[in-house]
């Protein structure tokens, strides 16, 4: 079957369907044809009665569509810092010397085009590259050399996780994925639906103190409940695995461990509320998690434990996975409710909030994918047990990802309360090197340093140190790291990821990496610009990204002065 | 005060507004003047240039004056420092990526809030091409702010042509036709609505633009002159 005919019948799929299946159609074109010409764009304008003028900005939003040709496959490897200390440029630029191109060009042949890439969430086996062929991102590629890049492309990788306390992991799992056999048949979701009311379930979330992993730390329950008590016929959960936070890999480490975990974790959300549909929306650079979680709704399924009358009783629930496209704003739960929308992914005005006017409109309940999958475990365990680890501020078992110069970086599942120094002794292997500093919360974090790692890894007492747990991001530097090359790149990778819609990030984002690119040599005034452009992104942008966009390096300016150079201060009038 | 009514306060004067008011509603009403770029009152708010910024309460972010309600009891301050201090950096930030010669309303802006037109040495223009490609106007989108005015009255707020886009993203935003052709390929009706709304110079008039280059009549005709009808009717 040649790829004209795939296309003409991937198409015909669509017929009837309207603007939210422009992102699923656009991979579908991609996959079949490499790139995305202006006559297929005509041809889905026409079936999804979508104008042409928004495809269009839509495939130039997401950095993974094209739609000029690239090579047969292309290299994408990753500039993040975790990647940068361990060599990823090295790999880059040894890709790009063999085969004669520049990064962002595509070799004479046609065979390969190599670009870089921001993280890939693969931190833990660093240097990391992501693989398409064809245009269609299928293969993470772990600890990658110039050499394996242009090998045979293998992505076996299995990140051991957990230990015997472990209940979000689980150490049993060597090398492949939890199956349902092994998970068991969704006991929590078979008690609420037996016994419980969805009140009771909520009132359960909500007793357990449970509150969101993603970054904003909400209590779940009440999100939740107000996503049941708002007007309307038709609710939604959304499952929110666009992680994308430099740093942060926990969520593709569930998701890859214990998928029928997670997919019970959404049934439970969406019987509390009133759903009877939900999304996954994972990035794209997950080829491997989402393929995973694709098999386990089919054995759901087929156990009628999703699907429709699921355990023969009256609650149904159709759950679709939809894939990013590159753009870690959809992160942003209203911009994620604009790619499934099929728009670009511009952040919405907040109020109103998703519990009451989400995805299409509908009270949603937009969740990340460990929250989900502490869920389950509270409803079998109950509420007093999960509060009955950690703090009172920090119930329950979290998920850290910590990367860098640590001698075992991975995911780990802790007990909130311990401290950072006794987390990086004793958990995970110790600092290699001289400790320089810890950023915490991925690129939108903070830096804490030598002297402040007794601080305890809970979400208070992290806000209480000027600090931030945000997604559970542990970065780890020695004293050999270049901190002027950390903040470039975290300043390239906000530069990179803005989505230009509000001015203090779309303008603040590229003036502050003007600035980093010339630390070595500042203008007079830089740091003061640095702090100008920094708390007008925080205070004035439109969403979280732009909040903090600036957040790293105003920590660094208070944290490391002397990275930016002795200077005079201009100290302009406010 | 009824039900539909609330108090709060502005820059220390309390006043009473309609529930539902915007607090760009009561500091009009207020004789408070909040500045706008993106914001009209002919297209649908996006509250995204954030030049409208007051502070609320003292809360950990702004508020957008334009599309942010009136909550009942609060302190409003739309001068302050914060404000004072982020609405001077956005228009720093601006000058230094877009051409703003012929935006007389955001030059003023700048003198109002002390802004510094050379504060960022070295920054990156947004340069472009003036594109002439039809009849009726030009787009020279070195002055684009890009408010999105243009693209929703081409769209959902008045015409429903949607001949225009936004491509690329963050610094590299701009406006745009389908793969960039001529307006004169797109679905483009030339009802003038986008040269309308333009806060600057950036979509402007042909014989406007003619004047500027010193066009005779003679020119000016042959610059203007609708296109012939095609033969085919179309």
């Amino acid at each position: 079957m040649n790829a004209t005919t795939d296309l003409d019948n991937a198409l015909d799929a669509y017929s009837g369907r309207g603007r939210e299946a422009l992102l699923p159609a656009l991979w579908d074109v991609q996959g079949a044809l490499g790139s995305i010409s202006p006559e297929n764009v005509q041809r889905i304008s026409h079936i999804l009665r979508v104008p042409e003028a928004d495809i269009y900005g839509v495939i130039g939003f997401y950095t993974l569509f094209h739609e000029e040709a690239t090579g047969r496959g292309i290299i994408r490897v990753c500039a993040d810092p975790t990647c940068a200390l361990a060599g990823a440029d090295d790999a880059l630029h040894g890709v790009c010397a063999r085969l004669g191109i520049s990064e962002g060009e595509t070799t004479e042949d046609g065979e390969y085009t190599v670009e870089h890439s921001p993280c890939l969430g693969l931190c833990d086996y660093a240097p990391a590259a992501l693989v398409s062929e064809r245009g269609m991102p299928d293969k993470s590629l772990p600890r990658v050399t110039a050499e394996s890049l242009l090998g045979a492309w293998d992505d076996t990788y299995f990140a051991p996780a957990g230990d015997a306390e472990s209940v979000m992991l689980d150490a049993s799992l060597a090398d492949a994925p939890q199956t349902l056999a092994q998970y068991g048949d969704y006991a929590a979701l078979r008690q609420a639906l037996a016994d419980m009311t969805p009140e009771e379930v909520i009132a359960e979330v909500e007793a357990s103190g449970l509150i969101g992993r993603g970054g904003a730390a909400f209590p779940t329950g009440l999100k939740w409940k107000f996503t049941r008590a708002a007007p309307g016929a038709v609710k939604y959960v959304v499952c929110n695995a666009d992680e994308s936070e430099p740093g942060t890999f926990k969520d593709r480490v569930l998701m890859e461990h214990r998928p029928h975990l997670l997919l019970e974790g959404i049934a439970l959300a969406a019987y509390s509320v009133g759903a009877s549909k939900a999304y996954i929306f994972i990035r794209g650079e997950y080829p491997k998690a989402t393929a995973i979680l694709a098999q386990a709704i089919r054995e759901a399924e087929a156990q009628a434990l999703l699907g429709d009358h699921i355990m023969g009783r009256g609650f149904s629930l159709d759950i679709e996975i939809r894939r990013g496209a590159g753009a870690y704003i959809c992160g942003e739960e209203t911009a994620l409710f604009e790619a499934i929308e099929g728009k670009r992914g511009f952040p919405r005005i907040k109020p109103p909030y998703p519990t009451t006017y989400g995805l299409f409109g509908q009270p949603t309940a937009a969740n990340n994918v460990e929250t989900l999958c502490a869920a389950p475990l509270i409803i079998n365990r109950g509420a007093d047990w999960f509060c009955s680890i950690g703090t009172e501020g920090s119930a329950g078992p979290k998920l850290v990802s910590v990367s860098g110069h640590v001698g075992r970086p991975g995911v780990y599942e802790i007990a909130p309360g311990m401290t950072l120094r006794h987390f990086l002794d004793h958990v995970c292997g110790g600092v290699i090197g001289a400790l320089r500093a810890v950023l915490m919360g991925g690129a939108a974090g903070t830096f804490l340093l030598p002297g402040e790692i007794d601080v305890k890894l809970t979400f208070e007492d992290l806000r209480a140190a000027g600090s931030t747990f945000g997604s559970g991001a542990i970065m780890v530097f020695n004293q050999t790291t270049d901190l002027r090359d950390l903040l470039l790149r975290l300043g390239r990778f906000f530069q990179h990821e803005s989505c230009g819609k509000c001015f203090p990030c779309q303008l603040g984002t590229q003036r502050q990496v003007e600035i980093l690119e010339r630390l070595d040599a500042p203008h007079a005034g830089d740091r003061e610009r640095l702090l100008d452009v920094g708390m007008t992104m925080t205070e004035a942008s439109l969403c979280g990204l732009g909040h903090t966009a600036g957040i790293a390096v105003m920590s660094a300016i208070e944290k490391f002065p002397d990275i930016f150079g002795a200077q005079p201060s201009v100290n302009r009038a406010i | 005060m009824t039900d539909d009514t609330i108090n709060l306060t502005i820059d220390g004067e309390t006043i009473t507004v309609p529930r539902g008011a915007t607090l760009l509603d009561a500091a009009q009403a207020a004789g408070i003047d909040i500045p706008v770029i993106c914001y009209h009152e002919a297209t649908t708010p996006n509250g995204l240039c954030r030049i409208c910024v007051v502070d609320v309460d003292g809360g950990r972010v702004l508020q957008p004056a334009c599309v942010a309600e009136c909550q009942a009891d609060t302190q409003v301050e739309t001068r302050n420092t914060r404000v004072l201090r982020s609405r001077r950096t956005i228009l720093e930030m601006l000058n230094a990526s877009v051409n703003l010669e012929q935006a007389p309303e955001i030059q003023q802006m700048m003198t109002d809030y002390d802004a510094d037109g050379a504060r960022f040495p070295d920054a990156q223009l947004r340069e472009a091409e003036v594109i002439d490609d039809n009849p009726f106007y030009v787009r020279d989108y070195e002055q684009c702010v890009l408010c999105w005015r243009c693209v929703q009255v081409c769209a959902e707020d008045a015409q429903y042509t949607f001949a225009l886009t936004l491509k690329n993203r963050g610094h590299e935003t701009s406006v745009a036709t389908a793969f960039d052709i001529s307006m004169t390929e797109s679905p483009c009706v030339f009802c003038g609505q986008c040269v309308g709304v333009c806060p600057t110079g950036a979509l402007k008039p042909k014989v406007e633009w003619g004047m500027e280059q010193g066009w005779d009549a003679r020119e000016m005709r042959r610059a203007t002159r609708r296109p012939r009808k095609r033969e085919d009717g179309a």
